[in-house]
């Protein structure tokens, strides 16, 4: 079956994105797919590529990056809720003329179109926030 | 095929539960995870609620979220079904939409 997943709350605020990489992981190991990963809202910081938690802490976005790179995952977030929230890769920060990016591998920039085609193609929609 | 909904607030939190059950249709489901655990506990203000829907709701906890805060499946209002991440993958699967209460 194909899933959409929608993360509307960031890292370490409560339990939202521990929750679906948990969901993720356990549908991948069931064979599922994965079609898209919307991050909306708050979810952006999810992206961050500077975030230095404590060794034995989990970090959230190498955790994500690390699970799109080994199943080909994709990793979206939404255009406006990053601008707004300094999360930008090199071309939406060369667009803007800022003069450093932070976007994490494995993620790109997109706009809710991602969101609306992933809730049509996918077969179930789970949305994870706050 | 009927609607799966998740409640992830404590019902001591949020008034998520309470809308959930008063607008869930008969015959769909309802999962209580990460704070929404709570709202599976025995013997709380909240309890009577839970235990009066289950004649319309079939009800579902995740197990791992109530270890996460220090409770225990014992605890559990009699007729919720523990289950962990992969039962939580199961249910939306056999349910034919998903409506988070957030």
């Amino acid at each position: 079956m194909k899933f959409g997943i929608v993360i509307n709350e960031g890292p370490y605020t409560h339990q939202a994105s521990d929750s679906a990489l948990q969901f993720v992981k356990s549908a991948l190991a069931k064979g599922h797919e994965i079609y898209r990963v919307f991050f909306y809202h708050d979810g952006v910081n999810n992206g961050t590529d500077l975030g230095v938690p404590p060794q034995d802490d989990r970090n959230l976005p190498n955790e994500w990056s690390e699970l799109a790179e080994k199943h080909g995952l994709d990793l979206v977030v939404c255009v406006a809720a990053a601008q707004r929230r300094g999360m930008l890769d090199e071309d939406e920060s060369k667009r803007n003329g800022k003069t450093s990016n932070n976007l994490i591998k494995g993620f790109r920039i997109s706009g809710l179109g991602q969101l609306i085609e992933a809730g049509i193609q996918a077969d179930r929609l789970v949305t994870f926030g706050d | 095929m009927a609607a799966l909904h998740t409640v992830n607030k404590s019902p001591f939190e949020r008034n998520s539960l309470e809308s959930c059950l008063r607008l869930a249709a008969k015959g769909s489901s309802v999962l209580l995870f990460e704070d929404g655990v709570i709202g599976a506990m025995k013997n709380t203000k909240h309890s009577d609620a839970v235990a009066n829907a289950m004649s319309d709701v079939s009800f579902y906890v995740l197990g791992p979220d109530i270890k996460a805060r220090g409770l225990n499946d014992s605890n559990v209002i009699d007729g919720i079904t523990v289950i962990d991440y992969d039962g939580f993958v199961d249910l939306t699967t056999e349910h034919h939409t998903v409506q988070s209460w957030l």
